[in-house]
């Protein structure tokens, strides 16, 4: 059943950009990344960061540097803006570590409004004008990334890279850690695991695989700018997050394509998105705090609850004899 | 005059000013988020939209009343507080049970569906809002022009801050609020209204909000930006200041109100994200805050 | 010859006739449709200046025009950009690629504009700026299909800065919008200033949509220079300006230059306080029986506000005007061609007499310099402004040569 439904997405996100507009979906890809960069530290850690915008903004903002300025390949960019917001996520999260729950989430937001000011000063971000016509350049100095259609196959391939290696963490030896640590930290620790260190290294985990997102953001967009390093940004993915559910690994991804669709499709609508996404977060918030593929896994555990129900009940029942 | 430091002393002490009117009004919020999350262990995201909703209380006041300052003084951090305890009976009050992060979540939403409504409602950019007559003008002190709206702000602030303080730090009203937050249970069992406390705490905290709300609207214009520019520095004073201290974040304030204002006559470009690396460093030397208590 | 030969004779002149037969025969818009994308700030600082009001410029000349180009309906489409070049450039991305826009207009906020240039060049469309100021439009970052059709910082500079040094303004400080506007007309002034004998003692830079000047107003107040050049616009200018009257900055002797303040700014701050400004522009409703005329039937439309309309709005209007007779001209749409005939055809309107496009794409037209009146001078409503002088298109604008533009040769 799971199989099919991942091969029936495949299939559809291999036929995407010949039905939509390929530059919507390929942000929303990008968003996904960042979501379920996200929701490796909030699902599976339980650290809710309010400041994950400055690595996917910051990542964004070295990659269009890097391709514009000193006119490097794009793999190399990619990988430039990945390695700064993973190193801003250790310097980050070196600080943030020190506290828990609310406490852990303003100090992110304060941190990241810090680095928003930097950027908004500092020259070579180009402030308010951020970096504008980035050029994609060419892949391994091969392939034309100009064309949409050919971005799209490689931020696709981006895409189910980052999928790979969140799925990897979460059933990995370190992965079962973070769960223990979320559930009872006191009894991690009473084990003998150095809990801080698995915080730390899950938090520049999560800050690289969020800077990966901003760094093709920034190609599939040609433009880096103020908006990717805003806390409302980090407020954003934080609802792509929660809407889709969190703790799964499909979660994020339909979070983040809700999100971005009704911004693309109601954006006449002026500031309406602004309080219709408000809306949303107070509902799900108040009701449906499993999120879609929350919702959805509980209503399929329970239908498949409820038939072995029943035929654990036919077994034992003797069949009702003819009269 | 004299020049200290190479610095006219015009500059100087009317930064500094200026820095102690932001410093103002850093308290005033940051006391009220300290009141809401002393006793209701959640984080009212939502405060700098109902800082904005006291600015925009005023404004609407005199737009559609006619009526003034001194109106809209009194009367619209009572109505701000009324929406806030609406707030907390409908929404926050389902949410005391499970992790406090979820709070902070359902404010934010909030939030951003008060600011989004006004920013359809009136655009982004601000409205006009007239300083009262009978503190327009200014004097001239000789080193330095000071306006008399701006003083009466730091004076009033100042009031108001210390008046709180002493209602729950001084009172036999405060002494059961700080009872409650200890202890809920215990004080509800000797047979006081916990629940109705919180709501008259969270409508006080975002009364609060909704006065300094009216206060900003004469210098800072009524804007539905307003509140989201200055809630993550708030925070930021809350975390320095030690939550749930409200000696803390009062001094903590307007403290760091001065220290911005000194850092733009010597490094204006820094005088954003002073506050952040103070932040850092008290993070580093005492994460529980220049006053506060690990909980 | 037989039948079958003469048959095929006259097929091939007919189909050689045609072939060399006039443009006009051969009429060829794009799907079938022109269409015009109006990119402003409709609900920012810059909405009351562009906005709404900008969108109804361009209906009222599509309106007049006929509705109708070369047989084919015109649609005018319009978004909002939010001051954001990210905002901006995906709304002119996803307008050419999937909707089919032929032109964008207006796009005030330099920052957005260049990134739509750098847009409209690499797709090849047109691109009619009325909004934005920056003068590296025409300067660095020029394209052939890029016309920058009402001011720029560069004449806002020269007119204002020449004028209030000729007056005996002879040391600056700025306050300046720290993006790409701002800085650009900083920079142009402080050229202006120096070259008529003049001093620049500083600027400090502030976040565009500010609200609170004060301690921005203070630095300026302590570099005791005569004038405070205000390189900014829209609310921004607005705040200052009432700012610098609770500070006591004029009474104090200080002058305000108000670099770009336009007739709405005037309306907010009320004359009262901003009497005395000498500004730089393209177009005062005022000004003759033409501007008049528009000026009363915009003003019947809801997006004016019941405010005259600002040069924005009229470049809008007259830049559409002029590509629709373009388009006619032509006989297609397509942008290389339609610019062509845009230069050859010379530019009248009621804001200008002889208008001509050069080759950076910047529309030389003489520029006006107003003064603010005072509330007794001022006879009936919106009578704010009283004309000094004229100033020569030739002097107004930045000589080809030294703007760097690529195409210029």
């Amino acid at each position: 059943m799971k199989r099919l439904a991942l091969a029936a997405a495949l299939a559809v996100a291999l036929v995407a950009p010949f039905a939509a507009y390929p530059v919507f979906v390929m942000t929303a890809l990008c968003f996904a990344i960042f979501a379920c960069a996200f929701n490796l530290l909030v699902g599976y850690v339980g650290l809710l960061s309010f400041g994950h915008a400055a690595y996917f903004g910051f990542a964004s903002y070295v990659t269009a540097y890097a391709l514009k300025q000193w006119g490097v390949t794009p793999e190399v960019g990619i990988v430039l803006g990945t390695g700064a917001g993973t190193l801003l996520g250790l310097v980050f999260g070196a600080l943030a570590i020190r506290r828990q729950g609310i406490y852990f989430a303003m100090i992110t937001l304060a941190l990241s409004q810090m680095l928003y000011f930097y950027a908004l000063q500092v020259k070579w971000t180009g402030g308010e004008d951020g970096i504008q016509a980035v050029p994609r350049g060419a892949l391994f100095g091969v392939l034309d990334l100009g064309s949409d259609l050919t971005m799209y196959y490689v931020v696709l391939a981006i895409f189910l890279f980052c999928l790979a290696v969140v799925y990897r963490a979460i059933h990995s030896p370190f992965g079962q850690v973070l769960k223990a640590i979320r559930e009872n930290e006191p009894r991690a620790v009473s084990l003998g695991y150095d809990v801080d260190r698995y915080k730390l290294l899950a938090f520049v985990l999560s800050a690289a695989l969020a800077g990966l997102g901003g760094s093709t953001k920034a190609l599939v967009t040609h433009i880096a700018s103020l908006t990717d390093i805003q806390w409302q940004m980090s407020g954003e993915v934080v609802l792509m997050t929660l809407v889709g559910g969190l703790g799964t690994v499909a979660g994020p991804v339909a979070g983040a394509f809700v999100i971005v669709t009704m911004q693309n499709y109601l954006a006449t609508l002026g500031e309406w998105v602004m309080v219709i996404q408000g809306a949303i977060f107070v509902v799900v918030v108040l009701a449906f705090r499993r999120g879609i593929a929350g919702e959805i896994i509980a209503v399929w555990k329970l239908r498949r609850a409820r038939r072995i129900e029943l035929e654990a009940e036919e077994a034992i029942l003797p069949p009702v004899p003819p009269r | 005059m004299f020049d200290l430091i190479g610095i006219p002393p015009q500059a100087l002490f009317g930064q500094l000013l200026l820095g102690l009117i932001n410093g103002a009004f850093y308290a005033m919020l940051s006391l009220g988020l300290a009141v809401i999350f002393g006793l209701l262990n959640v984080i009212n995201f939502t405060h700098g939209a109902q800082y904005m909703l006291g600015a925009f209380g005023a404004w609407a006041l005199l737009s559609y009343a006619g009526l003034g300052y001194w109106w809209a003084l009194i009367v619209t951090p009572f109505a701000v507080g009324a929406v806030g305890m609406v707030l907390e009976r409908l929404f926050l009050r389902r949410l005391y049970n499970i992790d406090h992060l979820y709070g902070l979540l359902l404010t934010f939403g909030i939030a951003t569906i008060l600011e989004g409504v006004f920013r359809q409602r009136f655009g982004s950019s601000g409205l006009p809002y007239p300083i009262p007559d009978s503190l327009s003008g200014g004097h001239n002190l000789g080193f330095m022009f000071l306006p008399n709206y701006r003083a009466w702000v730091v004076v009033a602030s100042l009031g108001v801050c210390l008046g709180t303080w002493f209602l729950i730090e001084r009172t036999r009203l405060g002494s059961y609020l700080r009872a409650a937050t200890e202890n809920p249970k215990l004080v509800q069992a000797f047979g006081i209204n916990v629940p109705r406390m919180i709501l008259l705490t969270y409508g006080f905290g975002v009364g609060l909000a909704g006065l300094a709300g009216v206060m900003a609207a004469p210098i800072y214009q009524v804007s539905p930006l307003m509140g989201s520019n200055l809630i993550v520095v708030v925070f930021a004073v809350v975390v320095i200041g030690g939550m749930g201290s409200i000696l803390g974040s009062i001094l903590t304030g307007f403290g760091l109100g001065i220290v911005e204002g000194f850092t733009k006559v010597f490094y204006p470009e820094a005088s954003n994200t002073v506050i952040f690396v103070i932040m850092a460093i008290v993070l580093l030397i005492k994460p529980a805050g220049l006053f506060g208590q690990t909980r | 010859m037989n039948a079958k030969t003469l048959k095929l004779l006259a097929v091939a002149a007919l189909g050689f006739g045609l072939t060399f037969a006039p443009q006009a025969a051969r009429a060829q818009i794009s799907g079938n449709v022109v269409k015009l994308g109006v990119l402003t700030d409709q609900s920012g600082l810059y909405a009351d200046n562009t906005g709404p009001g900008s969108v109804r410029a361009a209906k009222m000349a599509v309106d007049d025009f006929g509705g109708r180009v070369l047989g084919k309906p015109i649609e005018v489409l319009s978004a909002d950009h939010q001051n954001q070049a990210d905002v901006g450039a995906g709304i002119a991305r996803r307008w050419i690629d999937e909707e089919g826009v032929d032109t964008i207009v207006d796009v005030p906020t330099s920052s957005v504009a260049l990134a739509v240039q750098g847009i409209t060049r690499e797709k090849n469309r047109v691109f009619l700026m009325s909004g934005p100021a920056t003068s590296d439009l025409t300067g660095k970052a020029c394209s052939p299909l890029g016309i920058h059709w009402t001011y720029d910082t560069y004449a806002l500079a020269h007119g204002t800065g020449g004028a209030l040094v000729k007056q005996g303004g002879d040391t600056w400080f700025f306050l300046t919008a720290d993006y790409a506007f701002g800085l650009a007309l900083e920079r142009d002034t402080a050229e202006a200033v120096k070259a008529a004998g003049g001093k620049v003692l500083g600027a400090v830079r502030h976040p565009l949509n500010t609200s609170d000047f004060s301690s921005f107003l203070l630095q300026a107040q302590a570099s005791k220079a005569k004038v405070i050049g205000l390189a900014n616009a829209g609310g921004d200018s607005i705040n200052s300006i009432k700012q610098a009257a609770e500070f006591g900055i004029v009474a104090g002797g200080q002058k305000l230059a108000g670099l770009l303040v336009q007739l709405s700014d005037v309306h907010a701050v009320g004359l009262k306080t901003a009497q005395g400004l000498t500004v730089t522009s393209a177009y005062y409703w005022d000004m003759n029986d033409g501007t008049r005329a528009f000026a009363k039937r915009f003003m019947a439309f809801p997006e004016s506000k019941g405010i005259p309309p600002s040069f924005v709005h009229a470049g809008v209007y007259t830049e559409v005007m002029h590509y629709l007779k373009a388009i006619q001209a032509a006989g297609t749409d397509e942008a290389t061609a339609v610019v062509k005939k845009m230069r050859e055809i010379p530019i009248n309107d009621f804001m200008v007499k002889n208008g001509s496009i050069r080759i950076d794409g910047r529309v030389m037209r003489d520029m006006y310099l107003l003064q603010v009146k005072s509330p007794d001078e001022s006879k009936y409503p919106f009578d704010y402004f009283k004309i000094l002088a004229t100033i020569p298109r030739d002097e107004a604008f930045r000589p080809m040569k030294d703007g760097g533009c690529p195409l210029v040769k």
